[in-house]
């Protein structure tokens, strides 16, 4: 059991010398406090600008707050490591490797001999279904392959961890409704927790045991919402028959009201 | 002719349009005329290329055969291959075409291994560091515009007549392309990459070796390219001085007595190896990095 925090965590770009700007208006994420525990999947949403990718980087080790503490386990991160694994929504994958030496890619950091590299390379790419594909080159597989490929080489690195930053956002809407199910059987699996970064509520809401929402400028969280569909998908429940439920259709509106309440940055610009 | 490989795809493509628009407009076409309704299918680039080099080669028999020019500028194509045969069985200058050639290869292939050994190092210091920039800008920056022509004599003074002033100018001739295309392409390694490696747990030296070098192997490739080119440019001149084979040296010598076929022959031996050479460095950039077309 581990537990990813942030406590009291802000950013701020730096100011830039010659462009005096008012008090705050670089402040990009503002005292944000979060626990992610393994086996939880947590899905920030909120409008684009509103630091939700800011919010994972800073998970991730790739940027340092300004202020406040980033733990795992009461462990500060001081970079980024392999115990927080990122899948990237533009898969990130290496096309100079092959799918199986892309998943393989974290074991061989660490030093694994190449048969054990391949061997565990095939049983994770069975995992996400992908297991005669192997062999193919990355620019051979399609969007929904490419980014199960990404997943595989995420859990390939033994995380505490998965930060998914819109890990379906590029696919389009038939595959992304599959992936959903897929990512959710994966994670639950993989006994992984994650951080999934997204601006569709109707995925925050299916693949989530809690949604927090960021308002924007600067980024606070501002709501929290217990969504649960996502055991009910676990169990069997079609996501076709989730999102038919009144309950699902109440938080939907609800989220939706609330997202556009807040401030839009668009318009104060 | 290897050299329009690459265009290939692009004029069967435009074959498939002519096809489809033709094809559109045959109902009607036939109606009104049967007979030239016949599908006229666009001539092929290699064609038309192939044509053009038949055409050079008979204006040039016919101003030779009716004696347009004095054979001594311009012998016919003839004289120039039986010069050529000459060439390869007794030779010319002391030594045969083979052996030109291989002291030119000599020269260009170590020129080349030196400049890769030098350029890609310093290539990667210019686009990691902050200092090393510093130091090798100006340094790349003053060398690239030069004539190699221009500092030949000085490297010369310093280095000697030997073979090793003629590898030095050569490999100076390549160096910037090289130190460029290789700091471009470090360069270029998207952030992802990077991000996805050192959230995998990658260290700064696995970075580097693991995804930065890979990525930047194309450009690198491309630069090696480049270079070969300014190699074969400044080959010439670096034979100009003191060198007693080599293809470039040949040229000067037989120029020097009016041989004008051993000129001409030697000109279009040069044409031919940087065209194998050419066609070689893709098929290596194929089977390298058949990826750096589907980024």
């Amino acid at each position: 059991m581990s537990i990813l925090s942030f406590r009291d965590v802000s950013l701020r770009y730096p100011q830039r010398p010659g462009l005096r700007s008012a008090a705050g208006d670089n402040l990009v994420l503002d005292s944000i406090n979060l626990q992610v525990s393994s086996h939880e999947l947590v899905a920030i949403i909120g409008r684009s600008g509103s630091g939700k990718t800011s919010l994972l980087n800073l998970a991730a080790g790739f940027i340092l707050p300004t202020s406040g503490t980033i733990a795992v386990d009461g462990e500060p991160i001081r970079g980024p490591g392999a115990d927080r694994a990122v899948v990237f929504q533009d898969d990130a994958l290496y096309p100079w490797l092959d799918a199986r030496d892309n998943v393989g890619f974290p074991l061989k950091l660490k030093g694994v001999p190449r048969a054990e590299r391949h061997e565990r390379a095939r049983q994770l790419l069975e995992l996400v279904g992908l297991g005669e594909a192997g062999d193919r080159h990355i620019w051979e597989l399609s969007g929904g392959m490419r980014q199960r490929v990404g997943i595989a080489r995420a859990l390939a690195a033994e995380p505490r961890f998965l930060l998914l930053d819109e890990p379906l956002g590029a696919l389009d809407a038939l595959t992304r409704s599959r992936m959903q199910e897929f990512l959710l059987r994966i994670q639950s699996r993989s006994g992984a927790g994650a951080v999934l970064i997204t601006h569709s509520i109707d995925e925050a809401l299916i693949l989530a045991s809690r949604v927090l929402v960021l308002s924007p400028n600067p980024g606070r969280l501002t709501a929290e919402i217990e969504a649960g569909f996502s055991s009910e998908i676990l169990a069997g429940t079609p996501i076709e028959r989730i999102k038919a439920s009144p309950l699902f259709k109440r938080l939907h509106d609800g989220l939706t009201s609330l997202i556009h309440s807040l401030p839009n940055e668009e318009a104060a610009a | 002719m290897t050299l329009f490989t690459e265009l290939r795809p692009l004029s069967r493509l435009s074959d498939g349009d002519e096809d489809g628009r033709a094809g559109d407009e045959a109902p009607l076409r036939a109606r009104a005329a049967p007979a030239t309704a016949s599908t006229a299918r666009p001539v092929p680039t290699a064609v038309i290329s192939a044509i053009t080099v038949l055409v050079i080669l008979g204006l040039w028999s016919l101003a030779s055969a009716h004696a347009l020019v004095s054979p001594v500028f311009l012998p016919s194509p003839r004289q120039v291959l039986v010069a050529a045969y000459g060439l390869v069985v007794t030779g010319f200058v002391d030594a045969t075409l083979a052996e030109h050639v291989g002291a030119s290869l000599y020269r260009i292939f170590g020129a080349l291994i030196a400049s890769i050994l030098i350029g890609i190092p310093a290539g990667l210091a210019i686009a990691t560091s902050r200092v090393g920039r510093g130091i090798l800008d100006p340094i790349v920056e003053f060398l690239r515009p030069l004539p190699p022509l221009a500092y030949l004599p000085l490297v010369i003074i310093w280095v000697g007549i030997g073979e090793a002033s003629k590898i030095t100018v050569i490999a100076l001739a390549m160096l910037p392309s090289i130190i460029l295309s290789t700091s471009a392409g470090v360069r270029s390694v998207s952030k992802d990459h990077v991000n996805a490696a050192r959230s995998l747990g990658a260290t700064p030296r696995q970075v580097l070796g693991q995804v930065v070098l890979p990525s930047a192997v194309p450009s690198i490739l491309t630069g090696i390219r480049i270079a070969l080119g300014a190699g074969w440019t400044t080959l010439v001149a670096a034979e100009l001085v003191a060198a007693t084979s080599g293809i470039g040296f040949m040229i000067q010598s037989a120029a020097q007595f009016l041989v004008t076929d051993i000129v001409i022959a030697g000109i279009v031996v040069i044409a031919l190896i940087a065209i194998v050479f050419e066609y070689v460095a893709r098929l290596i950039e194929r089977r390298l990095v058949p990826w750096a077309s589907h980024r």
